[in-house]
């Protein structure tokens, strides 16, 4: 296969980390090499984070020069990765938004995503959603995995994904990470 | 079987298959994870480990460990290396008697990083010490195992160096077999190996320089050092530089021969010139400074050499600049990337909800005279330099806002309120206190004391009483250190009480000898977790 290339953008706190495991896990359990990316430390504390994971028959370097398939689990955070996108780039974008002092308003916001990004893009309320049926937040992320995985975004068996979450995901918290992932396949 | 690891949880893996007995670590991003892993996994494992008060009491611990038999791994970033090669470079010299490797964590763009943008490689000229650079979290764990190997056959510390893209990248790697670790050693009397009095330190200084030249041999066969492929442009590489020209020359439709350099120290320099014979001309891809391209030069002064006139000194490299470089010296065409790149408001990194500094950050900002100065120091408390705060005047290395502010408030009339958290303190504040106290100055000094080392990801440090094993320790008490110092102004306060802090504070600010206020609360995080 080609190798495809994934970005997974936010701000720190919103669980990236567990989501770029769980697709790490989801594509060597598909015999598949892997490489990601990430930051810590000063990068997290609520400022932006963003993940690079590349993966197909061999892979050399860790970082996305343009990547097929953007996860952002906020609104503004989708926009910085623009500079990783062309028209072939799809978008998955959590509807939610982290606000800070001097940022643009959310409306702003959504009229820069229509304008900028060329590609398909998909607006998601996955914290919303998350929220009001699981009662958590911090699981958003993979509920967005859930949704590019049942609609073929991403090259992942959805049995083989559920196999990853069952490996990363530490038990206390692996049912309600199991339920976003399977409530994302009748979409929302 | 192949598992998924961090280039980190790669360096702990790679010391359990040696049979790591001692580890010692302080934690600094991109390097704090092995620490982490160890103080959870050691026990089990028949290893003891231990976060040190820093990097160099961390290095002396395993000096002392290794000269009693044990085999050693100490941890830091970068500028720990700084702090401990007052004691690394003399233990090059005696050598070990345990194998020892030290993993150093260079942070190239200074993702996680103020200071400066070290390049660890530049200790090897003062040190000699040699030093493996990995590419990826395999080659991570390959090499902390050669380098215990290197280790046991020479009798030398040997540096693991990472960087940010190796420390904290994901791969499959082959998990081997754990070897138990013992960590009761012997120290057998040996002043010959152990003393460095003049002449016998002279003496180890032409035994470390032969001892590097037989590594040197050993280096030109070793498998880590590999050409690949054929043709008459040839490249010259190491570490995660490695990926980027693979991935480069893929872009780039190119099949070039590749000198993939494991060590950086001692050079394979037969094989660099075997390498570079025959080439019409060699580019060097390198991070950060051209110190490879500099040896290429001397080994063979005929043939055209490439290199930092391609790729930038600055910032971490990528597969785009790499190309460009190969496309420049081959005459292909290579057009780097221009996505759109909006000009988007920054989201600076901030203080947790509940964070106690958010109390001391805004009585201070309240309180202080315009003039006064504020001095920053590595930990959460450096967020004081952005908005909502930006109270934060100069910010240099840990411990530095004390001995700095000492040398402002000698040097002027101005107010002067130092910043310093309490590893930091138990790391290098002690000393920079006891000049202040010792040299008459009266800066207020803040010691923001959250009871863990949280920038990293929470930690235990010296006043909690817990050491990096989780077993019960003496708490040492910040306020009677203070004192000890000298310090005849000093309170605890607990930052909610704000109305105690700013009555401190501005009882504090017109004292005429130093005064420590010590503003005791618990990260709010740490908090928010124990009461889970």
């Amino acid at each position: 296969m080609k190798t495809f290339n994934t970005i997974i953008s936010g701000t720190g706190g919103q669980g990236l980390i567990t989501l770029l495991m769980v697709i790490a896990e989801s594509a060597h359990l598909q015999g598949l090499d892997v490489k990601t990316s990430e930051l810590h430390g000063l990068s997290q504390r609520g400022g932006s984070v963003q993940a690079h994971l590349r993966m197909g028959e061999k892979i050399y370097s860790p970082l996305v020069i343009k990547a097929d398939l953007v996860i952002s689990l906020e609104l503004l955070e989708s926009l910085r990765v623009l500079p990783y996108s062309d028209s072939k780039t799809k978008f998955l974008i959590n509807c939610y938004s982290f606000p800070f002092t001097g940022t643009f308003s959310e409306e702003d916001i959504k009229d820069k995503i229509e304008k900028y990004i060329k590609g398909e893009k998909y607006l998601i309320p996955a914290s919303d959603f998350c929220r009001r049926e699981l009662g958590q937040e911090v699981v958003s992320g993979i509920h967005l995995l859930g949704f590019a995985v049942f609609n073929g975004m991403i090259p992942l068996e959805p049995s083989i994904v559920e196999k990853a979450i069952k490996k990363v995901v530490p038990k206390k918290h692996l049912d309600i990470n199991l339920k976003a992932f399977r409530l994302a396949k009748n979409g929302n | 079987m192949k598992k998924i690891l961090l280039g980190n949880e790669a360096i702990v893996q790679g010391a359990l298959e040696s049979g790591v007995d001692f580890v010692s670590a302080y934690p600094g991003t991109p390097s704090s994870e092995i620490g982490v892993i160890f103080g959870e996994i050691a026990q089990k494992n028949g290893v003891y480990f231990e976060f040190s008060t820093n990097e160099k009491t961390a290095m002396e611990a395993a000096i002392g460990a290794s000269f009693s038999g044990l085999k050693c791994l100490v941890a830091m970033k970068n500028f720990g290396l700084n702090v401990a090669s007052d004691a690394l470079i003399p233990f090059c010299y005696t050598g070990v008697k345990g194998p020892t490797v030290i993993i150093v964590a260079d942070d190239p763009s200074c993702w996680s990083s103020g200071q400066s943008e070290q390049n660890t490689r530049a200790f090897t000229y003062t040190s000699y010490i040699p030093m493996l650079e990995p590419a990826d979290a395999q080659e991570a764990k390959d090499f902390v195992k050669l380098g215990f190997e290197i280790s046991e056959k020479f009798k030398i510390p040997v540096i693991i160096r990472t960087t940010t893209r190796v420390a904290h990248q994901r791969m499959p790697v082959e998990i081997g077999t754990v070897k138990r670790g013992n960590p009761k050693g012997k120290f057998i009397k040996n002043v010959k190996q152990f003393v460095t009095m003049p002449p016998r330190v002279l003496e180890m200084k032409d035994e470390l320089l032969e001892k590097i030249e037989k590594i040197r041999t050993y280096a030109e066969k070793s498998v880590v050092n590999r050409i690949e492929g054929k043709g008459k442009i040839g490249i010259i590489t190491s570490a995660v530089s490695y990926l980027y020209v693979k991935e480069a020359l893929a872009e780039l439709d190119l099949n070039l021969p590749i000198l993939k350099l494991g060590f950086f120290n001692p050079l394979p320099n037969k094989k660099i010139k075997k390498f570079t014979k025959g080439l019409k001309a060699v580019l060097v891809v390198e991070e950060l400074d051209g110190f490879l391209e500099k040896e290429v030069r001397v080994l063979d002064p005929k043939i055209k050499v490439f290199g930092k006139d391609l790729i930038p000194v600055s910032r971490e490299l990528g597969v785009e600049k790499v190309a460009m470089a190969i496309a420049k010296v081959t005459g292909k065409r290579y057009k780097m990337r221009k996505g759109v790149s909006l000009d988007l408001p920054r989201r600076y990194p901030r203080l947790c909800e509940g964070c106690p500094y958010w109390f001391v950050f805004s009585a201070v900002k309240e309180l202080a005279p315009k003039d006064t100065v504020f001095g920053g120091g590595i930990g959460c408390y450096m967020l004081a330099g952005f908005p909502p705060h930006e109270i934060q005047d100069y910010l240099f290395c840990m411990g530095s806002s004390i001995g700095i502010g000492h040398g402002i408030k000698k040097s002027t009339d101005q107010k002067l309120i130092s910043f310093i958290g309490d590893s930091s303190f138990f790391h290098s504040g002690i000393s920079g206190l006891i000049n202040a106290v010792y040299n008459k100055s009266n800066a207020l000094i803040i010691i923001m004391d959250n009871r863990i080392t949280a920038m990293t990801g929470h930690q235990p440090n010296p006043g909690m009483g817990e050491t990096g094993m989780g077993e019960e320790a003496v708490a040492i008490e910040i306020e009677d250190i203070v004192k000890a110092c000298g310090v005849k102004n000093v309170r605890t306060v607990d930052p909610k009480n704000i109305n105690e802090l700013k009555t401190t504070i501005k009882e504090f600010l017109n004292k005429k000898e130093v005064s420590v206020i010590i503003s005791k609360r618990m990260c709010a995080l740490l908090a928010r977790r124990l009461k889970r």
